[in-house]
């Protein structure tokens, strides 16, 4: 679980049935068992209307606690960018009754509701619960160029190469923590880099 | 008899100074000799004359200086400018209420004339004289909030409400005090503040979000914030950060007097009439320490403030490099007298 912070990083719950017409799940890696522990609290038939999107990730594993499922739609995806044109496609096109439930690392929690959001679903509206990496997707507000997997502090910007202080402040638009240069004032200071997003 | 407006910039050589009229109307921001955050928001009305509420917007010495400022930023970087779709009626509602103030308060700089949905808009100081048709964007060279935004001193934040909330879904900061409009827009109330220490456990911004989403039409509220700045530049964005920190490290007990500049957020809280929007401009006053000291009221009150600022807020405020040798140097202009009350000099 993420410690406590302030209040525009995102908090996570658990995944709970809704009522809706539609299910649509996205999930990566341990997220898979996030869903199959709330399937034991939905009511029969509840994955006869779910969809399921799902990246493994690298370790490739849990697709046969979804396939167990027996939910109307499973689909696997080799990453979060392959994914995107469906999921853009299936949320344009989705109607009243649809409900969002999203699994997994933050990075893929972040970058699912940024695409639901600009679909006009209401952020309070979507189901999430963090499941694994505490990884950061982080935007160096300088370039504006977002760093995937941040996992030090400082972390150095993949695309300028600036060392940035990773801050709890979140933004939903652009789904990443805000990475501000940690030695502005004297480039001379080179603070220690933990490992501390695991 | 109008404003004589400076010729100055706010980087490079950086040669913004207050003449002695505007020393005398700076708004000092501290009514003691100590600082506490408080929901300091009172009724925006018409001020004493001479000082910078004599109007509800006020235009100043360094209008001209600080547009051309502005469109240097926004040429360099042009997020800095946004609104996000729903918010097109707000700029109308904002450019309605900025070109109403400024040719209300200064009829020698600006005019508007309306004649239906038909308005001509003369700005002297920056020799604009446009005809538009308002509410069609299609009539201006910017969106209205950019447009009447470019001739306007301060930031401008619009704020938008819906579920009990304030949602910052458009503005222009250009002269913020390190945060990014581009990184914060579409956030609601009490995510853009979250970075700020201290004030969320104080319940501050429950009761200020209260107070705004309350505000009433024809009613503004403003409130005084404030911070330092070294030179005189009004760009002290994050997206720049690491181009004006290093000032920072520059400050001497030599060049305090100089370098160091009080900077002073005049906040106002406007409700929007066709959008119900609330617009929030904030509008920048720097002064430098030498100024500041020919007011011996204000110089013996500084140095107090800083010296018992707790560290938590000194360091939000990015004072923590250079404290040391600004107290140093106030401590010199403080003989231990007390200060009168109230903001002004004596």
């Amino acid at each position: 679980m993420a410690a406590k912070s302030i209040i525009s990083r995102p908090v996570y719950g658990t995944l709970s049935p809704q009522p809706g017409k539609h299910h649509l799940f996205i999930a990566d890696a341990e997220g898979a068992l996030a869903i199959a522990e709330m399937a034991g609290r939905a009511p029969p038939g509840f994955f006869g209307d779910a969809e399921i999107v799902f990246i493994p990730g690298p370790h490739g594993k849990h697709t046969a606690a979804l396939e167990a499922l027996k939910s109307a739609q499973l689909h696997q995806a080799p990453s979060f960018a392959s994914l995107l044109p469906r999921l853009r496609q299936t949320l344009a096109n989705a109607h009243m009754g649809l409900r969002l439930y999203l699994a997994g690392t933050e990075g893929l929690i972040g970058q699912a509701m940024q695409v639901a959001l600009e679909a006009g679903i209401d952020h309070t509206s979507i189901q999430t619960e963090h499941r694994g990496s505490l990884a950061r997707r982080m935007q160096c507000v300088h370039c504006k160029g977002i760093t995937e997997n941040v996992t030090t502090q400082p972390a150095t910007c993949a695309h300028c190469g600036l060392l940035l202080l990773v801050r709890d402040h979140y933004s939903r638009r652009i789904a990443a923590f805000q990475g501000v240069c940690i030695n502005a004032e004297d480039r001379s200071e080179i603070p220690p880099m933990e490992e501390i997003f695991r | 008899m109008g404003i004589t407006f400076r010729k100055e910039t706010f980087r490079d050589d950086f040669t913004f100074k207050n003449s002695p009229e505007h020393i005398r109307r700076f708004p000092f921001p501290f009514h003691e000799d100590a600082y506490m955050y408080a929901v300091n928001i009172e009724p925006h009305v018409v001020g004493p004359r001479g000082s910078v509420l004599e109007n509800l917007i006020d235009v100043d010495e360094h209008y001209v200086a600080e547009m051309q400022d502005r469109a240097l930023v926004l040429a360099e970087d042009p997020l800095r400018c946004q609104s996000l779709p729903h918010m097109t009626l707000a700029g109308w509602d904002l450019l309605e209420l900025l070109m109403e103030q400024q040719a209300l308060g200064y009829p020698e700089h600006f005019t508007l004339t309306r004649d239906g949905d038909r308005w001509r808009w003369i700005n002297r100081p920056l020799g604009i004289d446009d005809t538009f048709t308002f509410g069609d964007t299609s009539t201006l060279p910017y969106g209205p909030m950019e447009y009447i935004t470019r001739q306007s001193q301060g930031d401008f934040c619009i704020l938008d409400q819906r579920d009990g909330n304030l949602w910052m879904d458009a503005g222009m900061v250009t002269t913020q005090a390190d945060w990014s409009l581009d990184f914060d827009i579409g956030m609601n109330f009490f995510e853009w503040h979250a970075p700020v220490p201290l004030a969320h456990e104080k319940g501050i911004f429950v009761r200020a979000l209260k107070f705004l989403t309350n505000i009433q039409q024809g009613k503004p509220a403003r409130r005084l914030n404030w911070t330092m700045t070294i030179n005189p530049r009004l760009d002290t964005s994050p997206e720049n950060y690491h181009k004006w920190g290093p000032d920072r490290a520059t400050v001497t007990p030599e060049n305090v007097g100089d370098k160091v500049h009080l900077r002073v957020e005049l906040q106002s809280f406007w409700r929007l009439p066709r959008s119900n929007g609330i617009v929030f401009p904030i509008r920048c006053y720097l002064i430098k320490m030498d100024e500041l000291a020919t007011q011996p009221k204000w110089a013996r009150r500084l140095h107090r403030v800083i010296r018992d600022l707790p560290d938590e807020l000194a360091n939000y405020k990015g004072l923590t490099r250079y404290r040391p040798a600004l107290v140093e140097w106030l401590s010199k202009l403080d003989d231990g007298s007390a200060t009168s009350q109230g903001f002004g000099p004596d």
